[in-house]
């Protein structure tokens, strides 16, 4: 665990900025705006792809005449799962997910409904999504918890307010502020994937005035919970010799202790499994064990539900590694992570970037 | 933030709004409603007579009429012995506001920053997933957490939740700041929205903040007794004891009602929707019967007199379910005659309740022009 230093300060305000701001997947622009002023000081060069993925390269060291280097690619999505206006009844916005959202966790959410073009010139505007009574509801709805098509927002506007204020296809985001508990542990919505943006901009902190053998890309992908279309493009794009995903995962929490979750705040987790190349987790895993880190070994049977599915099979194929960062109560308002392990996590992925050399591609190999 | 609220409603002095606010954003669940009680008692101590906390922790204040006692000495109301008009003195006139809100205590410490909890009145279970909320007299941030939606199966997710899976956690770090016992209260903090606002526990801060705007300045007529009360969302406990330490000639409630005025989303059938309780923007809401009480019609008939006189908005509360104070307080002695009036709002007893602005300012002004035209005449006729 790095002491409290400057950086982990910094990298604390900055994730509490992300926490607040909107970026539903596709629209990941207010956030993004927000990660490349972060990033600015910390890279050599910055891009936006043509999804709308953010790069930043920090350039490695050695001199050109001895060729391009090979790359790290280091990914975490940006983009937040939300709710997308269908349509206005009686002063009232219908409503369809963004991203996979439960339907119990919505009744009495604060939302903000904005335009999804970023130019327009209309106002956000704050409301609730609320139930309607059981009796307004078709008879299949009754008795149950209620389907997201009939839950509503009330902005608290009047039927003409509305019709003039609303589109249909407008963006409904969280509006839950982060909840800070103590130093150690922060709450609120997005926390997936924003608490591995947050390393990641640590991990560029860390490795200031540090010299790197390999370019290392930074990459706040887009689109991660719909398509997971910025790792595929990105990663085509930018053909880095290795790639990383850092996202979140489930952690010990009400109704799902047990084999699924990991505790937040002891540490985080290493995955395993096909979408993961096995001498990178070992590389990992060894590097971990010697900085005194504590991880697990997620075993990931199948897809990996994070970038890592996209980065993997880009162009000819990437070796590729998943982090996590335990998270409790995924996919609601009310996400809760540990500081500790968001540090630990950036601190990783420093001494991994810092720690490749000319010879590391011939490690990472199969059946060695 | 839209902000339009001031410019729709001359009538709320932002003094009001903030007030209101101040009453919403602390917390009061039954049982421990000292944050509301120490707020009231504040506000009405500079204007009060008599001032007391009684037994259960309803803050009791005495107003004097300064006016002139009535002159009109006619027929003795049968049911009221000593009436004003038999003695000639100013009626002695209950309003009760309850200062409680629903909410949670916490049962269990399950480790971990996770607490099994019950809920102390009638809370929307469906709104509590994902939801903040504080716990204790520190407000100790805590959420009501979900079981991620990737472990869940669709079947699953289609029933309503299950209260006895969920858990308030305060964080691995914090499990020592609270225990089993403290309250838990909402984390909802009051906003504006255009015309509109919201909050947690507008029932019944709504009700408290008119009733210390009223003890602020009351009609001279009568002689305010004003009853902050507690416990009325487990049962009314307050009011109870509150009536009869005070024994006034009449009472009236003043709470938040639902408005149920959402649209119908069930297009086969139902054309409309006939059990909306009331609307929002149409005005206070009086009661002519709900549950627990059937209001005194004479009072009811004076409230909607006054209010075409007086040109205010106002509009009769469906009769049906749901209860007021008014459901002990007209039982005590030997029968208060009883009426509440109800700012309506959307969403109670769910972690942001909305409504209006305007009908908040026009259930202060129905409810003062109400009083200062009550004369014993009103209850001299029989029932």
């Amino acid at each position: 665990m790095p002491a409290i230093t400057p950086h982990t300060t910094q990298t604390i305000n900055l994730l509490k900025k992300l926490l607040s701001e909107p970026g539903l997947s596709a629209y990941e622009d207010p956030v993004r705006q927000m990660i490349e002023a972060a990033w600015q000081p910390l890279t050599d060069e910055i891009s936006i792809s043509r999804l709308g993925s953010l790069h930043g390269l920090r350039r490695a060291a050695r001199p050109p005449s001895e060729g391009k280097p090979p790359s790290l690619l280091l990914a975490a999505h940006m983009d937040a799962i939300g709710l997308m206006v269908t349509g206005v009844v009686d002063g009232f916005l219908t409503l369809t997910e963004v991203g996979g959202l439960d339907q119990r966790i919505l009744p009495g959410q604060r939302v903000i409904v904005h335009p999804a073009d970023p130019r327009s010139s209309r106002q956000d505007l704050p409301g609730i999504i609320v139930r309607p009574p059981e009796y307004l509801l078709p008879g299949q709805a009754r008795g149950k918890s209620t389907p997201i098509e009939y839950l509503l927002v009330d902005t608290g506007l009047t039927p003409s307010q509305v019709e003039e204020q609303i589109q249909v296809g407008d963006l409904v985001s969280f509006a839950q502020p982060p909840i800070e508990f103590g130093e150690d542990y922060l709450a609120g919505h997005t926390l997936d994937n924003r608490v591995s943006v947050a390393a990641l901009t640590f991990c560029l902190e860390e490795l200031q005035n540090r010299s790197l053998a390999w370019d290392v890309w930074a990459v706040a992908t887009t689109q991660e919970e719909e398509t997971m279309a910025g790792a595929f493009t990105s990663a085509f794009q930018l053909r880095p010799s290795l790639a990383v995903a850092i996202d979140v995962t489930f952690g010990d929490g009400a109704g799902s202790s047990g084999h699924k979750t990991f505790p937040i705040g002891k540490g985080i987790t290493l995955g395993w499994g096909p979408n993961i190349h096995p001498a990178l987790h070992k590389t990992f895993a060894g590097l971990a064990d010697r900085l005194e880190i504590p991880w697990k070994l997620e075993p990931v049977p199948r897809m990996s539900g994070t970038d890592a599915y996209g980065l993997q099979v880009a162009a000819e194929g990437i070796p590729t590694m998943v982090i996590g960062i335990p998270l409790r109560y995924m996919h609601t308002p009310v996400e809760m992570a540990s500081i500790k392990d968001i540090l630990r996590t950036g601190r990783l992925l420093a001494e991994f970037a810092a720690s490749l050399d000319q010879n590391t591609m011939d490690r990472i190999v199969w059946d060695a | 933030m839209l902000d339009t609220t001031i410019g729709h409603n001359p009538g709320l002095t932002e003094d009001q709004l903030l007030l209101l606010e101040r009453l919403c954003n602390a917390c009061a669940v039954s049982g421990n409603e000292s944050e509301v009680r120490e707020i009231v008692l504040e506000q009405v101590r500079p204007h009060a007579s008599q001032l007391k906390v009684d037994a259960l922790g309803n803050v009791l204040a005495v107003r004097e009429g300064t006016g002139s006692q009535p002159e009109n000495s006619a027929a003795l109301s049968p049911s009221s012995p000593v009436s004003a008009a038999s003695t000639g003195r100013r009626l002695r006139v209950m309003v009760a506001a309850h200062m409680d809100e629903v909410g949670f205590m916490l049962t269990y410490d399950d480790e971990g920053g996770l607490f099994r909890f019950e809920m102390v009145g009638g809370v929307d279970v469906e709104h509590l997933p994902g939801k903040p909320v504080q716990v204790g007299r520190d407000h100790i941030p805590a959420l009501i957490g979900m079981k991620p939606v990737h472990h869940t199966k669709a079947e699953e997710r289609q029933q309503k939740v299950d209260p006895d899976n969920l858990r308030i956690d305060v964080s691995p770090g914090n499990g020592r700041k609270v225990k089993v016992g403290d309250w838990a209260a909402f984390t909802s903090p009051f906003m504006r929205l255009g015309p509109s606002f919201c909050a947690k526990a507008l029932d019944n801060r709504l009700g408290v903040a008119s009733l210390v705007e009223l003890f602020k300045s009351p009609p001279p007529n009568i002689d305010l007794l004003a009853a902050f009360t507690v416990q009325e969302e487990v049962g009314l406990r307050g009011a109870t004891v509150a009536a009869h330490a005070l024994s006034p000639d009449l009472a009236l409630v003043l709470d938040c009602t639902s408005a149920r005025d959402l649209p119908v989303l069930d297009r086969s059938g139902m054309a409309e929707n006939t059990q909306y309780n009331t609307r929002l923007g149409l005005g206070p809401a009086v009661y002519v019967a709900d549950r627990s009480t059937l209001s005194d019609p004479r009072l009811v008939r004076h409230i909607l007199e006054i209010a075409k006189k007086e040109s205010l908005p106002c509009q009769v509360r469906q009769p049906g379910g749901g209860g007021t104070d008014a459901g002990a307080i007209h039982k005590q002695l030997a029968g208060v005659p009883s009426v509440s009036i109800s700012v309506p709002a959307r969403y109670l007893h769910t972690p942001s309740s909305l409504c209006r602005s305007e009908d908040w300012k026009n259930t202060l002004a129905l409810v003062y022009a109400v009083l200062a035209h009550l004369t014993p005449d009103i209850l001299a006729v029989e029932r």
